[in-house]
């Protein structure tokens, strides 16, 4: 017979759950397995809400594993490591994003490539190597087999750079991948959430000339002024989207929403790319003529391995980048999902665990 | 007053043109321009039918004008140089194909690529530089500026090249573009007509190996054994497709219907590549997680620029490779469109202009 989640495993644990497809997140005894010897435990300080999260908590993708965990974008402290652990000790600050276990064996895990393993572990909502459910960072330790741990850099704000675990690494991976990183080249980032903003970020520390593109006229002055972007373009202003047609090398495209491919593509250039990061729940609709007479092409990327999101973190560190955030204590969280669902955030609300998650 | 077909050029001309979107064609007097300096005139003596062709005769794309003489992928013989002509000599073998001029000034055609240039002008259908339509290789002549014209190599047979002009250089250059082009690769070909069969050809001559993917069980024996390509699946039968799932850098979709790529995509390994040289007349769908989990693309091509299309028919020569066609006389033009229509063709009708086409 099954075990009941606080006693599946032997240390006690603490989170928030959503139980149902509402969506409503409540809290949850459950618990965590022993740190083995690969193992670092972990206990977390912030994490951040994550539109994936929303989308599981509410089954929206129709894989939800009741009660679900979320959160897969956590920083903490290490309390505990493993006799086999290398990287880490105690104390250190460490971060754990969207995977926490891979085979370890296939191409693309040799690859430092974990994200693209058939049989990557993700951190919450998947089955872990024992056959029990993984539990994200809501809640107030995880331990995590090493490989899957980050080193948090000493000078990035634990509140902003939480988001980077997964927002980030979700835009700078394709932006290394598709080539989107040679200065003077034009992004245009469509989409101004989580992702999008850090990716006006990015771009600019990469030298790219940066157009947000976005279906809101009032976060134009934000995403000028504050985050640097260089241009806004509305989508429903049809003067605007006219005299910016072939102008980009390359776009990403975080809107997760169902949305018209045909406008983006016609901002790219000859051989222009346009990469989607956004995970919309059905299929979009895709022209094929602009493809074929600007040889222009859609592809996708899927955050990024270990090696590749300790890169970014460092390179964020290096440049100053962390994300824009709003910390909010646990019991505000379902409130905090109502206004995510709105896009009523100014980027990312951060959860401060350690002092806000209590029995 | 606009002046007629007939009386707008010097050079008095005649073909076969379609008059409305019944697409039906019929004999048409016209006439071609003068032979500038940079010009080369050459009587046709070849022209393969593309597929283009029947869209455009029966204005399927929405932008046809009439009347409309077709064909671009066509074959003579010079008769006649500009003074300033470099290239070619009377009596050299020629090829003109999808494009007859460019603006010549802009990036890409200083990239030798034409094919993308904004104001690329085709071959038919088309306004060119003096404001008058362009006509196709349905036709007893054609001037040319010289940039756009192929030298056809000495040892391929004029009729089995002409189709290259257009479907080789649309298969080839995707092919090299997205470095589907060596040993190592597995690349997948959906649709096995004009285009498809000669990406066969080419893939096989490259190293390449080649899966053909098809929703017609009949093609498998002419794939497997006459092609020579690896393996055969049927898009329909989800086994074979399962079978097949993440094995494939590259597929090449010349199939030009609205169909659905999401099976396409499952094929392709992780970071694979779907290139589409049909054109649907609709959207397809998109479904974006699997782009997403893989690091796929979906990308576009568009035939190749003019020193491409060289290459390319270098190449085929070099590897002896030509189109599977079926020679017909002008006569049967007509028929052979409602045929190609339907895919009754192995694998490319081509016009025997030089013998078929008399002035009526």
């Amino acid at each position: 017979m099954a075990k009941s989640p606080d006693q599946e495993h032997p240390c006690k644990a603490f989170g928030w759950a959503a139980r149902d497809k509402s969506g409503l997140l409540s809290p949850l005894c459950f618990s965590r397995r022993e740190n083995g010897d690969e193992d670092v435990t972990i206990k977390i300080l912030f994490c951040g809400v994550c539109h994936s999260d929303l989308h599981v908590a509410k089954n929206e993708w129709g894989f939800t594993n009741y009660p679900v965990v979320p959160g897969h974008e956590m920083v903490g402290t290490v309390m505990k490591v493993g006799s086999d652990v290398k990287k880490f000790k105690v104390g250190e600050r460490v971060g754990v994003g969207v995977i926490v276990g891979s085979c370890k064996k296939c191409e693309s895990c040799q690859q430092d490539l974990e994200n693209y393993c058939p049989q990557t572990i993700f951190t919450y909502n998947s089955h872990y190597t024992d056959g029990t459910k993984t539990y994200g960072g809501y809640s107030d330790m995880i331990v995590v087999d090493e490989r899957y741990v980050l080193r948090f850099p000493d000078n990035l704000p634990l509140e902003g750079g939480a988001p980077l675990l997964c927002a980030g690494i979700t835009v700078y991976s394709p932006m290394k991948y598709y080539g989107m990183t040679e200065p003077g080249k034009h992004l245009g980032v469509a989409g101004l959430g989580g992702l999008g903003h850090v990716a006006v970020k990015m771009g600019k520390a990469f030298g790219l000339k940066v157009t947000v593109i976005s279906s809101s006229p009032k976060k134009e002055t934000e995403a000028i002024e504050r985050l640097g972007a260089d241009s806004f373009l509305v989508t429903s202003d049809p003067a605007k989207m006219k005299a910016a047609l072939g102008t980009m090398d390359y776009i990403i495209d975080t809107v997760s929403a169902v949305h018209p491919l045909l406008p983006l593509l016609s901002l790219l250039k000859l051989n222009g790319k346009l990469v989607t990061v956004g995970l919309p729940d059905k299929p979009l609709e895709l022209p094929i003529f602009p493809l074929v007479l600007g040889r222009k092409l859609v592809g996708g990327s899927d955050i990024g391995g270990m090696k590749e999101t300790q890169e970014m973190l460092d390179f964020c560190a290096k440049h100053g980048i962390a994300a824009d955030v709003e910390v909010i204590q646990m019991d505000y969280i379902n409130t905090a999902m109502e206004r995510l669902a709105k896009s009523d955030v100014r980027y990312r609300f951060v959860i401060d665990v350690a002092s806000s998650l209590s029995q | 007053m606009a002046k007629s077909p007939e009386q707008e050029h010097p050079q008095a001309a005649f073909g076969w043109a379609a008059r409305d979107p019944s697409g039906l064609l019929s004999p048409f007097k016209f006439s071609r321009r003068t032979t500038g300096e940079k010009d080369v005139k050459f009587k046709v003596f070849f022209c393969g039918i593309c597929h283009s062709d029947l869209h455009s005769v029966r204005n399927e794309w929405g932008f046809s004008t009439y009347p409309l003489v077709p064909g671009h992928e066509i074959v003579g013989e010079v008769v006649e140089v500009g003074s300033k002509v470099e290239k070619f000599k009377a009596g050299d073998k020629v090829g003109v194909g999808c494009l007859v001029g460019s603006c010549g000034s802009c990036d890409s055609c200083h990239d030798q690529l034409e094919n993308y240039c904004p104001k690329m002008i085709l071959t038919y259908g088309a306004m060119y530089h003096d404001g008058t339509m362009t006509h196709g290789g349905y036709s007893n002549m054609m001037v040319v500026d010289e940039h756009f014209a192929i030298k056809f190599p000495q040892n391929m047979p004029l009729d089995a090249g002409a189709p290259l002009l257009c479907a080789g250089i649309t298969v080839y250059s995707p092919m090299k573009f997205f470095g589907l082009d060596h040993p190592g690769i597995h690349l997948g070909l959906v649709g096995l007509g004009g285009l498809g069969h000669v990406a066969v050809k080419f893939a096989k001559a490259m190293g390449v190996k080649v899966t053909v993917i098809s929703s017609s069980p009949g093609k498998r024996e002419e794939a497997l054994q006459r092609l020579g390509a690896d393996a055969f699946l049927i898009s329909s039968d989800t086994n074979q497709v399962q079978a097949a799932m993440g094995t494939m850098d590259g597929i090449i979709d010349t199939v030009s219907a609205v169909h659905p790529i999401l099976p396409l995509i499952g094929l392709l390994k992780q970071n694979g590549k779907l290139v589409l040289v049909g054109a649907p007349d609709r959207p397809l769908e998109l479904p974006v997680f699997p782009l997403i989990f893989g690091r796929k693309i979906v990308a576009g091509s568009c035939i190749g620029g003019i020193q491409e299309t060289q290459e390319m028919i270098d190449f085929a020569a070099k590897h002896k490779i030509t189109a599977d066609i079926e020679v017909i006389s002008i006569d049967y033009v007509n028929t052979a469109m409602d045929r190609l229509a339907k895919g009754d063709v192995k694998y490319r009708f081509v016009i025997d202009i030089g013998n078929t086409l008399k002035e009526a």
